[in-house]
Parts: structure tokens; sequence; C-alpha cells
């Protein structure tokens, strides 16, 4: 992308193209980025340099849950606090931290790592769903909380997976939709409207 | 005059990109400036009043403002939603195949109004008929139509003399039909039975209702399936995403079956 010019430093013509990489970085930010980087104290650069290297070297997927973790299997997986009869399955590894963020989820995790896009020639066999479906042999889960993003893609994945795990008996849940706290019913859309009417709940005394 | 900074559209949201912390490039079709990318910000928030209409196959008002380099959506309504595509899996991988081939055949900001309203009852039909893939054949038949891409299937295309009434040959890159003197030679033709050419010109020539009344499952909706997607496929010098995804429901369906 940068033609090395007398103007600028081979090796911060280098960066400026490696930081031009990044998703959301154009070339006038990889500059800015370049620059700031440039005046940083050394010690500093070194520290963000050995944690990119770092965290390449050491971050894995745990084998069980597809989740990021330095440790195989991740500290959730091996925690024997957790209820192992639910699986929570979600899209990416942020979703978990999420999940995590409500402290309101003892079960296990399970991340597709995408969803389904027929349109973008993403289809089930880009996901970690085999992976899910070897879990599922042992038996011992007894219910699945689809937890992929209430859009196109993420219903479009849901729909894929209740077909697929139907016929192995296990409970299939979806997480609950509809208006979002802090929201204007009149400015709803029919869709969640709809969900959030079929998913009343009664009023308990 | 110049054009207003605010302006009001229908579209239908034919896909979705992200872009950035929380914003979305829609690609969208539109009867009045045909099918171009408007910005979406903060839609991927669940506070966002807007992610709700504009997720993909919803038909929506829109009011856009003028930007530098694509337009932003300052409001949205829905105006049909097309809720049962939603709700099953089959009927949705082929609304988004439909929703594809729009997006490939048609060219940015080129206005085509038939072509809108194409899709529109395409999408309609797809929430309800019974027969889906027919539907889709219908439309992929009217789609070529509109676009310019006809297949010929009066004549033989590579000499012109007028098709008998038996077996012959489908030749996507000759343009249609071929007889079979010219289609023996190869250029990828494929036998193209009798009836599979009646109903492809039932397709061509005959109404949405005309072309429900016919029966094609089984090898027969298959064979005319496989020749209209060729046709697609050499006119687009490329696959088309969303068929891959609905062959695999449709083997799934039937491994399924049998276990069953």
């Amino acid at each position: 992308m940068n033609e090395s010019t007398p103007a600028t430093a081979a090796p911060l013509a280098r960066l400026i193209d490696e930081l031009y990489k990044l998703p959301g970085i154009g070339p006038k930010s990889a500059q800015r980025l370049a620059y700031y980087l440039l005046r940083m104290p050394v010690a500093e650069a070194r520290a963000l340099a050995s944690a990119i290297v770092e965290m390449k070297e050491r971050v894995t997927f745990c084998s069980i849950c597809q989740n990021v973790t330095e440790v195989d299997p991740c500290r959730i997986c091996v925690d024997g606090d957790r209820d192992r009869t639910i699986i929570c399955v979600v899209e990416e590894p942020l979703d978990i931290l999420a999940i995590e963020r409500t402290q309101s989820y003892r079960g296990m995790h399970h991340v597709l790592h995408g969803a389904i896009s027929p349109i973008d020639g993403i289809g089930p066999e880009d996901l970690k769903v085999s992976e899910l479906l070897q879990r599922l042999r042992s038996g011992e889960v007894q219910e699945i909380i689809l937890a992929t993003n209430p859009n196109l893609e993420g219903e479009a994945t849901a729909m894929y997976l209740t077909r697929l795990l139907r016929p192995l008996g296990v409970r299939i849940t979806r997480l609950a939709r509809g208006l979002p706290v802090g929201g204007d019913l009149e400015y709803a859309d029919d869709v969640t409207l709809a969900r959030a009417l079929e998913g009343r709940q009664e009023i308990e005394s | 005059m110049p054009a207003p900074r605010m302006y009001k559209t229908e579209a239908i949201v034919l896909r979705q990109r992200r872009l950035g912390e929380a914003d979305r490039i829609l690609c969208v079709y539109t009867p009045t400036f045909g099918k171009m990318d408007v910005k979406a910000r903060g839609v991927r928030k669940t506070t966002s009043r807007m992610s709700g209409h504009l997720q993909p196959l919803t038909r929506c008002m829109l009011q856009l403002a003028q930007g530098h380099v694509s337009d932003v959506v300052a409001g949205c309504e829905t105006l049909e939603s097309f809720q049962p595509l939603r709700d099953d899996l089959d009927r949705l991988s082929r609304a988004l195949y439909a929703a594809e081939l729009i997006d490939r055949f048609v060219p940015e900001r080129t206005h085509s109004f038939p072509t809108y309203r194409l899709l529109v009852e395409t999408l309609r039909r797809l929430a309800e008929a019974e027969e889906l893939d027919q539907t889709l054949r219908f439309f992929e038949m009217r789609l070529l139509d509109q676009c310019g891409f006809r297949p010929e299937l009066e004549v033989c295309a590579g000499c012109g003399m007028r098709l008998e009434a038996v077996d012959n040959f489908f030749a996507p890159i000759s343009g249609g039909a071929v007889c079979r003197a010219c289609g023996g030679g190869g250029m990828g033709a494929r036998t193209l039975s009798l009836n599979a050419l009646k109903v492809l010109r039932l397709l061509q020539h005959g109404s949405y209702n005309d072309a429900m009344r016919v029966r094609t499952e089984g090898t027969l909706g298959r064979e005319v399936e496989n020749h209209l997607r060729s046709f697609i496929v050499c006119v687009l010098e490329r696959d088309v995403n969303a068929a891959a995804f609905i062959e695999r429901l449709r083997r799934e369906g039937a491994q399924h079956a049998v276990e069953a």
C-alpha cells in the first residue's frame, strides 16, 4: 500500500503497511498509529510487540468448547462447579464474556466461530458444528441453549442446529427475544414486537 | 437543481456486512435508485431503534441522508417483514438465494421497477407457497428475461433451426437449447428432455399460476433446476453461494428421512 518514498523511512513504511491490514484501519489511521508508536518509549513498544507475539504463540482454541484459551481445556471446561448438562451455543468468543458478565449462567459453553450466511458462502461446514455434535455423544448433555445473535444469520444458524440436534433427543432452547431494557414500544419493529408478544409472561404476585 | 440532502425511498435489504464498532453497510434494492450500499450507524447495538427494521429480506421505507461515499440511514420503518421466511429454514434459504441473484445480476444505481416488483412478489410467494423450488425457477427465468439474458428455447441456439419435439440438448454457452446435431459435439451441452423443454417454455411464457399448475417433483424438477442453474452460472461466470446451502439442506433432509 505505502510506497517507500524518501519522506518515509523503510521500517516505518513497513509498519504502516502491516497496520493497514487490520480491520477498520484506513491508510491515514495506519500512518497516525505508526507515528504514535514511533514516539512511544522503547519499553512500551517492546511490551506491545511481545504481547502480540505471546498472544499468537500461547493462545489456542479449547479442544472442548472451542473458546480461545491459554490452557487446554480452558478454565470454564475444567471448572468442577459448573453444570455439565447444559451447553450454551454462541457465535463468537466475545459472546461468552457477555454471558459470563450476567453471572446468572453456570453451565458450559460452545463457540461456533461464526454464523451461517448462505449469501456469503458461509455454511455449517465452516463452523464448529461437528465439534458440538461430538460433545453430545457422551449423553451427559440434557439441554442446548441456542444463543446465536437475533439477526437473520443467527436465526438461520439456530434453525439449522435445531434441525440437526432434534433427533438426538436433547432439550433445545433459544434465548428469549423481545423489547430491550430502556427501549420505546413505538419504535419497535414488527418482528421484535411479535416475538415479545409470543414470549409474554404472567406477572407473579 | 441539486439533489435533496435527505430523501425517502422504499427498499428491500439484500445483504449486510459489519463496519467498525457497531455500524453496518447494507446493500439495498430500491425501485427508484436501483441497488446501492447505504451505511446504518449503531445498528449492531441492542439499543438501536433501527436494527429490527433493517434485517435482510425486509421491505422497508428508508429515510436517507446523502453522504460522501455512501448515503446514511437516518430513519426507517418496516413495510413488510415476510415473517414466514424467518421461521422456516427451507423458505429462508430460497429467499436468500433470490436476494443473492438480484445482488449479482443487477448493476449498481440502475433502477428497474419490474425487477423490484419481481423480487417483492417472489418473497411473498416464498413466504406462502407450497412449491418453493418451482417458485424459484419462475423467478430465475423472469430475472434472466428482465436482465437481457433470456435463454433461447424455441429454435436451436446454434444453427437457428426449429427444435423438434424430441430430446435435445441444453448448452448455456450457446445461449439456450440446441438441436441434436449442434449439441452432440460437446461445448458443455447436456441432454434436455422434451418434458424439461416444455416446463422451461412454460416458465418463460406462462404466468406464475400457470407455472404452479405443473408438477415437477423428482427428476424432471431436478433437470429443469440444473439447466437453469448452469445457465445462470455461465452468465455470472461464478457459482451462486446460497445454492450450496439449499443443496445441503436437501441432502440432510433426505438422510434424516431415510434414518427415520
